[in-house]
């Protein structure tokens, strides 16, 4: 799950973080009052759950009250587009106001999953405020790495390594050590999946502060932290997504235009792969679940023919427990409490009583494209999706 | 042959008495494996189907003798039915559980690096040699008796490649699910050597998926290790990046863990590795030259 910036800042301050001064608010008008009483001079950023919101014009530094209210103001209510979002943008609804500070130098800190190693590790480097990819990729010399035992936590001559890695010296490599072990305390106190400060600044007085802040959290380990998913911005998802998950269906919306329904993850991977090898674009991954229940692959077809870019719908079905026969009964079953349904499915079922499950499709009212392979369902449903146009 | 699951298996499921651990303990049973105890803490004294529940794994073990468990137990309290058959001295757990905490599982990995036990998962299908016994919910009558042993993140390609193999009547000598999840107990590469040193397997199939480098360090392994034939496949080519992408290790994250990288990997150690999983078993044929 993720949170905005101010969110994470939030959190991160109950560790011991420092933040700079600052709050968040959805109102231009409250936006020159902040700014006030943070100095008549500061930073206005816009929350949204994507990263890049500087290039994309959404973090814009006021010299005046006024101007903090003018820039809210144009912010708030903007789409944003960054590199992340995708050209539709998203929209802003809260800017975070902080004290402006000044910039003596910037480090990038986080803390993540060495999936390979099976612990929790510090990644830094003193080239901050950059792509930390391009960085890792070019210059892996430059990046610190700290793995560290889960309960045990960031022991404190851990935390000195990384400040004294980092070229941080005296009173600032002091604070600094503090804050790594702080963010470290929260990443696991917090069951979270990444804690990242990005840059953590230091300043011309020599204090460090986290500048950026951005935490996402174990889905699995939301149940022991009810204050979390409080923090979840239904807002801030795709709309399908959030409908797929109240019906317990696993969705991502993608870009292309044939719609996908598959039981298991593995599987609903593979045939967007497949889509693709043929000529197609996926306009989502869908996994109704291993055993493909007919309540599933219902509310898994109304989420297909809701969402307007889907030009043809594939059906791919290993029958494994659930019979093959018995999943198309409910295919034909969903589709007809559907009403009219005007886009092409290509179907393709493997398993037990295959040629059963074949012959119920055949033999329905609706016009389902029977597929015999996965290979042979996949060139089905390109061409179905490009005749449909 | 084959390997961690055979006639010695003696199973307890754990969480036998919910929906799911009593569908699939007497599947199990039904497809020919010993199950001889279930445990549900404060349910011990009742059966489930005949098959005797205890109050805990220890107990149970002394009067049943069992040697492997399959866990159903939800997964804020999945971790801890691990852990407890692990200090019962159970040498073989599967647990299909899915949705235990990141967390959860380190704590489970440093517990059993001071133990013999091998775990299988979580969030896996299981472990199946065909006409012998399954620890698991795979479909049994989709295997057959064979030559190939399949390892895999995923749960229904793992069928699909399974159904190819008994289509194509190469069958399978042992079918491994190490499940989706980031933080697993069995690898790649634990599954590659024990199928390495079991004669009737004469090749293998490796299903990965997006995310972590599992794949990668497998090729590494069979380059050095291994000289029959793998054919590989890895799903999620097509995945964006940063979205988990149903499993909660299948995603790319800081630029790692793509598709394209791991199909380099193993395609650099000498593993075939086809484009399409429609593809898997006609390639093991081949490689066979059956």
């Amino acid at each position: 799950m993720k949170i905005h910036e101010y969110q994470a800042k939030e959190i991160l301050r109950r560790y011991g973080v420092a933040t700079p001064r600052g709050r968040v608010t959805d109102d231009p008008a409250a936006a020159a009052a902040i700014c006030e009483e943070l100095g008549g001079r500061c930073v206005v950023k816009a929350q949204i759950h994507a990263g890049g919101r500087g290039k994309g014009g959404g973090v814009k530094l006021a010299e005046s009250p006024a101007r903090a209210a003018e820039l809210a103001a144009s912010i708030l209510g903007m789409r944003l587009v960054t590199p992340q979002t995708g050209p539709e943008g998203q929209l802003v609804r809260k800017v975070l106001l902080e004290e402006a500070l000044d910039i003596a130098a910037e480090v990038y800190l986080a803390v993540t999953l060495d999936r390979q190693a099976g612990a929790p590790i510090v990644m830094a480097s003193a080239a901050g405020g950059m792509n930390i990819e391009e960085v890792a990729a070019e210059r892996p010399e430059a990046i610190v790495r700290q793995p560290f035992d889960l309960h045990l936590g960031l022991r404190p001559f851990q935390a000195r390594e990384v400040a004294r890695r980092l070229g941080l010296k005296g009173g600032t490599g002091r604070q600094a050590a503090k804050l790594v072990a702080a963010l470290a305390e929260a990443y696991v106190g917090m069951d979270a999946t990444l804690a990242e400060v990005n840059p953590l600044l230091v300043t011309a007085a020599g204090d460090v502060v986290a500048l950026d802040a951005k935490m996402t959290f174990d889905d699995n380990a939301l149940f022991r932290h009810p204050d979390v998913r409080e923090m979840r911005d239904l807002a801030e998802e795709n709309p399908l997504e959030v409908e797929a998950g109240r019906h317990g269906l696993n969705y991502i919306k993608l870009d292309g235009n044939i719609g996908c329904m598959v039981n298991g993850a593995g599987l609903a991977m593979a045939t967007m792969d497949i889509i693709k090898l043929e000529g197609g674009a996926p306009a989502n991954f869908l996994d109704v679940g291993g055993s493909a229940s007919q309540e599933a692959v219902a509310s898994a077809f109304r989420l297909l023919v809701g969402d307007p870019s889907v030009k043809a719908v594939l059906i791919n079905i290993f029958g494994g427990i659930a019979r093959t026969d018995r999943i198309a009964a409910g295919v034909v079953d969903a589709l007809a409490g559907l009403g009219e349904v005007s886009l092409p499915v290509v179907v393709r079922l493997e398993g037990t009583n295959v040629e059963k499950g074949r012959q119920i499709l055949r033999d329905s009212d609706f016009d389902f494209i029977v597929a015999d392979h996965m290979g042979d369902a996949a060139r089905k449903v390109v061409s179905a999706a490009q005749g449909a146009g | 042959m084959a390997i961690w699951v055979d006639e010695e298996t003696r199973l307890l499921v754990q969480g036998i008495t919910g929906k799911e651990g009593t569908f699939h303990a007497l599947g199990c049973r039904d497809y020919g494996t010993a199950v001889v105890a279930g445990v549900t803490p404060g349910k011990g004294g009742e059966s489930v189907e005949g098959i005797p529940v205890f109050d805990s794994v220890a107990e149970a073990r002394a009067a049943t003798g069992c040697n492997a468990t399959m866990i159903f137990v939800p997964p804020p309290f999945a971790a801890d039915a691990i852990l407890e058959a692990t200090a019962a001295g159970i040498e073989l757990v599967v647990c299909i559980t899915e949705g235990i905490p990141v967390a959860d599982m380190l704590a489970v990995k440093a517990f059993l690096r001071d133990h013999p036990t091998r775990l299988v998962g979580p969030n896996c299908p299981g472990v199946i040699t065909p006409g012998v016994a399954k620890i698991g919910i795979m479909p049994g009558h989709i295997h057959r008796p064979g030559r190939v042993g399949v390892i895999s993140r995923s749960g229904t390609l793992t069928y699909e490649a399974v159904w190819q193999l008994t289509t194509l009547e190469l069958g399978q000598s042992t079918c491994i699910g190490i499940g989706g999840d980031p933080i697993n107990g069995t690898s790649f590469i634990d599954a590659l050597a024990a199928f390495a040193a079991d004669d009737a397997t004469e090749a293998v199939i490796l299903i990965g998926e997006i995310g972590g480098s599992a794949e990668e360090e497998a090729a590494a392994w069979v380059r050095e290790n291994y000289d029959r034939p793998v054919v590989g496949f890895i799903a999620g080519r097509t995945a964006p990046p940063g979205r988990r992408m149903g499993h909660a290790g299948a995603i790319v994250a800081g630029g790692k863990g793509t598709a394209a990288a791991k199909m380099e990997a193993l395609a650099a150690a000498g593993i075939q590795v086809v484009e399409s999983p429609a593809e898997l078993g006609e390639t093991v044929a081949r490689a066979l030259g059956a």
